[in-house]
């Protein structure tokens, strides 16, 4: 199927290298931390899964990564991207780079395609912008991806207006946006959290199975256990802005190490097992202020603490196939 | 969409009716009339020229005497010009107000717009402060004071421009259309600076920010299409209120326009041009909703015509 010239590296080439990326806000108070020194690679083909609650920092390491940072947050660290440097580049210089060999699928496709303009047209400006192709043969080229994302009568319908669309076609029309110049990295934010669950499982297959189709490697960013389990080959667990655990599906899944993996996989509500009184979780609240401390930001909530996490934030360690764990307590 | 503004012009006719039938009645509970001022002139001779113009019948009747000349494109004489008849009236003055009513909105469009975008885009930059200043003035300071300083300023001292005078020349347009511009410029561009800003800060902008087609691109085929319906949805009774004469920019400039009647048709209860003026309002203002609603539909595909 693929079309692609077979790859000259290893099929395990990282193409996205991310080394103690920062992300922090200014808010009234001070400029707080969202993301604490974060870093992972993204290896050609593969799906990274990157886990944690709302507020963990993790829809911010993609914004930021495609330049897309609100105004008042600023980053530091570095992100390459075949051989250039992402992080703090200027608009001008990332929009060869953004639609193009990245892109990015967003969480709400409500509102994330553009309500005035024909769904051709929002296709086809891709096309003309990174490849110069005429209007006609963009258009072509737009029919047939809406035909891969399996939009029934594609010809007619990218004439009409996304609200004409239901929810799961118009992420159906995003994924192919993002797709149109076959990337090396796709990103995606929740992409199926605004979902009714029996679309959300349609369309998680048809982005793995595209990926898989055009090698494309895919970060993709949910606090659903169920897309991760589903879609990913390695999962990276953040709190609090920071990676607390990383590895692969299997290791993750069924041999976690850190308190909070385990807490939140035991959280999971499961079909197979009956649920007496009320569903599990983990006691306690996210810290409101994150990574203006010097110990672990899971600790207060942690029920194997020791004093040793309040005064000092364990490092990440583990071994060179990518698993490594954050803990002071229950390493690799 | 022909089958829409039909609906619509047909769905005006009870308005204007309404809107008759108030103004008519209301004028005539408020006291004096027409020939009450003048004072050198005898109550018989009143009696004898309000039974001319068949003031002494009874309010209905009259009415229905007026609205039947409306029928037949007749909106009667005026009771103060004596030698014109109100169809006349209007004659003379709608042209000139329409003339820099439509030159004053297309100013202060273009310049609202292009000020609001510049602002939203360089916010807190010296264009955006200027821009605000400018409306600070344009909606602080009322178009009497305005007129006159401009007046002063281009007119008497510097001799750019006449002070106040109309013929054919371009000269004479600058100042007025300028005085009635400058609210407009004021309103049409902190709307547009504020609708910009929300608008860029959508999810769809951000996605036409990450597919890489370029800032300009995003700004003027994404952002602006949202952007400006607001802007839109204000020019239309805007228009209508500018294009349909100002009494005091036509004071202030001695224009021959159709502003100077309407108030002294009220002063004089000169009825039938009081009528005529009111009719030829209301319909500019339905005509300038109306073009406002298809604008819209054309610009928003989720407006439809049903």
């Amino acid at each position: 199927m693929s079309a692609e010239p077979a790859a000259a590296a290893s099929p395990n080439r990282p193409v996205l290298s991310v080394q103690d990326m920062s992300i922090q806000f200014k808010l009234p108070q001070g400029w707080i931390t969202a993301v604490d020194r974060v870093s992972f690679d993204l290896r050609q083909g593969e799906v990274v899964g990157i886990v944690g609650e709302s507020g963990s920092g993790k829809s911010q390491i993609l914004l930021s990564l495609m330049g897309l940072l609100a105004g008042n947050g600023r980053c530091s660290g570095s992100a390459v991207f075949e051989g250039q440097q992402l992080l703090n580049r200027p608009p001008k210089e990332l929009d060869a780079i953004r639609g193009s060999t990245m892109s990015m699928i967003f969480q709400d496709p409500m509102t994330s395609l553009n309500p005035y303009m024909r769904v051709s047209d929002q296709l086809t400006e891709v096309l003309t912008a990174h490849q110069g192709k005429s209007k006609a043969e963009a258009l072509e080229v737009a029919i047939e991806m809406l035909e891969r994302v399996r939009i029934p009568e594609a010809r007619r319908r990218i004439r009409l207006y996304p609200h004409e669309f239901s929810g799961g076609m118009r992420q159906r029309v995003m994924i192919a946006m993002a797709l149109l110049c076959r990337p090396e990295v796709l990103f995606a934010d929740e992409p199926t959290t605004a979902l009714d669950v029996t679309v959300q499982a349609q369309i998680l297959e048809l982005m793995a199975e595209l990926a898989r189709d055009m090698r494309t490697a895919v970060a993709i960013v949910t606090h659903d256990l169920g897309v991760i389990a589903r879609l990913c080959d390695r999962v990276i667990v953040l709190y609090g802005g920071r990676i607390m655990e990383q590895g692969s599906l299997d290791e993750i899944f069924y041999d976690p190490k850190h308190p909070y993996t385990k807490g939140l996989l035991a959280s999971t509500p499961r079909l197979d097992e009956k649920v007496h009184g009320e569903l599990r979780t983990i006691p306690g609240q996210p810290r409101a202020a994150m990574g203006d401390f010097p110990g672990c930001p899971f600790e207060p909530r942690c029920a194997l603490r020791i004093d040793r996490c309040r005064a000092e934030m364990p490092a990440l360690l583990g071994d060179d196939k990518g698993r490594a764990v954050a803990c002071h307590v229950s390493g690799v | 969409m022909w089958s829409y503004t039909l609906r619509r012009t047909l769905g005006s006719v009870p308005t204007l009716l309404a809107l008759c039938v108030i103004t008519f009645f209301m004028m005539r509970v408020a006291p004096g009339g027409p020939f009450s001022g003048n004072r050198r002139v005898s109550p018989e001779f009143v009696k004898l020229m309000e039974d001319a113009y068949h003031l002494n019948d009874p309010l209905w009747q009259q009415f229905w005497t007026w609205f039947n000349g409306v029928l037949h494109f007749d909106l009667g004489p005026s009771l103060k010009l004596r030698d014109y008849n109100v169809s006349e009236l209007i004659a003379i003055g709608l042209p000139t107000s329409l003339e820099v009513g439509a030159w004053a909105m297309l100013l202060s469009t273009l310049v609202g717009v292009v000020l609001g975008i510049a602002g939203a885009l360089r916010r807190n930059g010296p264009i955006d402060y200027s821009a605000g200043a400018i409306a600070m003035v344009g909606v602080a300071v009322p178009i009497f004071v305005i007129g006159p300083l401009l007046q002063i300023v281009f007119g008497l001292q510097l001799r750019w421009l006449p002070v106040a005078r109309w013929d054919d020349s371009w000269q004479c347009r600058v100042l007025p259309v300028l005085t009635l511009a400058l609210p407009n410029i004021a309103y049409v561009s902190r709307l547009m600076r504020s609708s910009m800003i929300e608008t860029a800060r959508t999810n769809y902008v951000r996605t036409a920010r990450a597919k890489g087609i370029g800032e300009w691109r995003t700004i003027l085929k994404h952002a602006l299409r949202g952007a400006i319906m607001p802007v839109v949805a204000y020019l239309g009774p805007a228009t209508a209120v500018t294009i349909s004469g100002s009494v005091v920019v036509e004071t202030v400039f001695s224009i021959p326009g159709i502003g100077r009647f309407f108030v002294e048709s009220v002063a004089n209860r000169d009825y039938p041009l009081i009528m005529g003026v009111t009719l030829l309002y209301g319909a500019i203002v339905i005509a300038a909703n109306l073009v406002t609603d298809i604008a819209r539909g054309l610009l928003d595909p989720k407006v439809s015509y049903e």
